[in-house]
C-alpha cells in the first residue's frame, strides 16, 4: 500500500507541475516561442537554449512549455466536454430504464463500434482541424465510458431509501437525479474523468503529429514532434523533449487517477 | 451453439443501421456540400458544372433520399467512387484491408503471447520484485505515444543501426527473391510496425490478465485443488489459468478498434500501404467517398471481431451459450 501511495503522489506532483508550467508560461521563458532565428537553426541543448532550437531557429523550451498551454486546455475542455455528455445521458438511461435506456444503450454500443480515431479523424476532414474543433470532437468522442458508469451507479442508486424519500416529499425528477444521485455517483467519474485527460492529451498529441490538430505556428507537444521525422539522427533533442513531455504528463494523470480509484474503492483490502 | 450465433447475429442489425447513420451524418456535417471542395480544388469549374457534380452524387436531393439511396448501393458493396482517382472505393478499400487485418492479427497473437504469462506471472507472485518493475511498465505502456515510440525505434533501429528498413512492406527487388528471402524480407519489414502496434495492447491486456488470475487464485475450487495435494503448477496453469483467460478473450475483442484506430498512425510513419494509410491519405485530401467508406468498413471490422470474441467466449463457456443472457 505505502509503494501504491508514493506512485500517487508522483503523480500528483507531475501534474502540478505541468499545470503551472501551463499557467505561468509567460513568466517561466525567456525567449518568445515564435521568434525565428534562421542562423541558429538545429542547435543543440547549450546555455542559451536548454532544450536546443528547432529547424527555424526557434527555442525548443519556450515551445514545449507554451506547448503545455495548449495540450493541457485540450485535454481538460474535452474532457468536460465528455463529462457533460456522459452525465446526461448516463443520468438519463439510468433513472428513467425502459425504452429510452435501451435507446441510450445501443446507441453507446454503436459509438463504441468505431475505432475512435477513425471517427476523429473524419469529423476534422469535414470540420477542418482548428484546436476548438479537436477539443469539441474528441470530447463528443470519448464520453460513452462515462455514461456507462453513471447509468451503473444510478441503476443502484435508485432503489435506495434516501430516494425514496426525496419523491415521498415531492422532489422532481430533475432534483433528484441532479441533488440526490449524480453527486453520490461522482466517485468513479472523478477517477474516469482524471484518466480521460491522460487519453485527451494521446490523442491530441497524436493527432497534431499527424498534422490533423493544433496548427503551427501554435506550438503543441504533437506538432512539435512533426517536424522530428524529418529530422532523425540530426537533432536529437526535437524528438525526445515533446515525446518525454508526453509521456510523463500522461503517466501522472494515470498514476493519480489509480490512486484515486484506490481511495474510492470500499472493497479494496488494506 | 448454433442457436447462440444467429441470436447474435440478429442483434447485430440494429447496430450495423446504427454504424450507417452516424456515418452518414459525421459526412453531412460539413457547412457545404462535399462536391464544393472537389469543385475548388479546379476553379475553372462552372456553376452548371458544378450542379451536374451535385447531380451524379445525389447532392441535390432532400438528406433522408441521400441516406436511403446511399444505403441501397451499400447493399450491393457499392461505396462510391474515389473523388482524387475515380476508381471504385471498394476496390481501393479491398487492396488495402489484407495488408492491415495482417498487421493487426500479428500484433493480437504478439499481445496473446506475450501479456499471459507476464500477467499470470505477475498475479502469481503477487507482490514481488517482477510484479513491481511489470507493474512499470505496464503504466509506461498506458502512457506511451504510440507515435514517439514509432519514431524513436525507427530512429533506433533504422536510422542509427541500420539494421531494419524503415517504411513499406517490402524491398524494391522483393520480386527476385526466393521463398525464404521473401519471408525474411517480409519480417523485417513488419516487426517495428507489428510491435508498435502490439505495444498498447501489451500493457493493457497484461493488467487484465494479472487481475483476472489473482481473482481465480483466490476461488474456493482452486483452494480445493491445493487441498487435495496437486501439485502447483498444475494448479496454475491447469485449473485456474483456463478460467482466468476467459474474460481475456472478451477483452481482446474489444481492443479491435484501438488496433484498427492505431494503424492510421503506425502506418503513415513506416510508408505502409494498409487501410490506415488511405485513410490518413483520403482525410488530407477531403476524398469524402473514401472517408465515408474506411469509417464504415472500420466499425464494420470491430462489429465482427466482437462478434468473434464472443463466439469463441460462449464455446468455452457453455454458461453462456445455454442461458439466454
Amino acid at each position: 500500500m505505502r509503494k501504491l501511495n508514493k506512485l500517487t503522489i508522483f503523480g500528483l506532483v507531475v501534474v502540478a507541475v505541468m499545470a503551472s508550467a501551463a499557467l505561468f508560461a509567460p513568466f517561466i521563458v525567456r525567449q518568445d516561442p515564435g521568434a525565428i532565428d534562421l542562423q541558429n537553426g538545429l542547435m543543440p541543448p547549450s546555455a542559451s537554449h536548454i532544450m536546443g532550437t528547432d529547424s527555424l531557429g526557434r527555442d525548443l523550451f519556450s515551445r514545449m512549455v507554451f506547448g503545455a498551454r495548449i495540450s493541457l486546455s485540450v485535454g481538460f475542455v474535452a474532457v468536460g466536454i465528455s463529462l457533460i455528455a456522459g452525465v446526461i445521458f448516463g443520468s438519463i438511461a439510468g433513472y428513467y430504464g425502459g425504452w429510452v435506456d435501451s435507446v441510450i444503450s445501443r446507441f453507446i454500443d454503436i459509438m463504441l463500434c468505431f475505432p475512435a480515431f477513425f471517427l476523429i479523424l473524419a469529423t476534422i476532414a469535414v470540420l477542418g482541424p482548428s484546436i476548438w474543433n479537436i477539443m469539441i470532437i474528441i470530447g463528443l468522442t470519448s464520453w460513452m465510458g462515462v455514461a456507462r458508469l453513471i447509468r451503473a451507479e444510478i441503476l443502484s442508486l435508485k432503489e435506495r431509501e434516501f430516494v425514496e424519500a426525496a419523491r415521498a416529499v415531492g422532489a422532481s425528477d430533475f432534483r433528484i437525479i441532479t441533488r440526490h444521485l449524480i453527486p453520490n455517483g461522482m466517485g468513479p467519474v472523478l477517477v474516469s474523468a482524471t484518466l480521460g485527460v491522460a487519453g485527451a492529451i494521446l490523442t491530441e498529441s497524436g493527432l497534431s503529429f499527424l498534422g490533423l490538430g493544433v496548427q503551427p505556428p501554435v506550438p503543441s507537444w504533437g506538432n512539435i514532434l512533426t517536424e522530428a521525422k524529418s529530422t532523425l539522427g540530426i537533432a536529437w533533442w526535437i524528438t525526445v523533449f515533446p515525446g518525454l513531455a508526453i509521456l510523463i504528463t500522461v503517466l501522472g494523470y494515470n498514476l493519480l487517477g489509480e490512486g484515486l480509484r484506490e481511495h474510492f474503492n470500499p472493497h479494496r483490502k488494506q | 451453439m448454433v442457436n447462440y450465433i444467429v441470436r447474435r447475429l440478429m442483434g447485430m442489425v440494429p447496430v450495423l443501421i446504427g454504424i450507417t447513420l452516424i456515418t452518414f451524418f459525421v459526412i453531412h456535417l460539413s457547412p457545404g456540400k462535399p462536391t464544393r471542395l472537389q469543385a475548388e480544388m479546379s476553379p475553372k469549374i462552372s456553376l452548371e458544372a458544378r450542379e451536374k457534380l451535385d447531380r451524379l452524387y445525389g447532392l441535390d436531393k432532400p438528406v433522408h433520399v441521400q441516406y436511403w439511396e446511399w444505403v441501397k448501393r451499400l447493399s450491393a458493396m457499392d461505396l462510391g467512387k474515389s473523388f482524387v482517382d475515380e476508381r471504385p472505393v471498394s476496390e481501393k478499400i479491398g487492396e488495402r484491408i489484407p495488408i492491415t487485418i495482417a498487421i493487426n492479427v500479428l500484433s493480437l497473437i504478439m499481445i496473446f503471447l506475450v501479456a499471459v504469462p507476464i500477467g499470470i506471472t505477475s498475479a502469481v507472485r503477487e507482490g514481488s520484485e517482477y510484479d513491481r518493475i511489470s507493474t512499470v511498465f505496464v503504466f509506461i505502456g498506458f502512457a506511451m505515444p504510440t507515435f514517439w515510440l514509432a519514431l524513436l525505434l525507427m530512429s533506433l533501429f533504422g536510422v542509427n543501426l541500420g539494421w531494419l528498413p524503415v517504411s513499406g512492406i517490402k524491398s524494391i527487388d522483393f520480386e527476385d527473391y526466393n521463398l525464404v528471402e521473401k519471408i525474411f524480407d517480409l519480417i523485417r519489414h513488419l516487426a517495428l510496425p507489428v510491435f508498435v502496434s502490439a505495444f498498447a495492447g501489451l500493457a493493457g491486456i497484461s493488467r487484465y490478465m494479472r487481475a483476472s488470475m489473482l481473482e481465480i487464485l483466490n476461488k474456493d475450487f482452486v483452494r480445493t485443488a491445493r487441498a487435495k495435494g496437486l501439485p502447483e503448477k498444475q494448479v496454475i496453469y491447469k485449473h485456474a489459468l483456463r478460467n482466468a483467460l476467459l474474460p481475456i478473450v472478451t477483452i481482446i475483442g474489444l481492443s479491435v478498434p484501438g488496433l484498427i484506430g492505431g494503424s492510421v498512425i503506425f502506418e503513415s510513419i513506416y510508408a505502409i500501404p494498409g487501410m490506415g494509410k488511405l485513410f490518413y491519405d483520403s482525410v488530407m485530401a477531403r476524398d469524402y467517398p473514401v472517408i465515408m467508406g474506411v469509417l464504415f468498413i472500420g466499425a464494420v471490422l470491430t462489429l465482427i471481431g466482437n462478434l468473434i470474441a464472443d463466439v469463441m467466449y460462449a464455446y468455452a463457456d457453455p454458461r453462456i451459450r445455454m442461458s439466454g443472457r
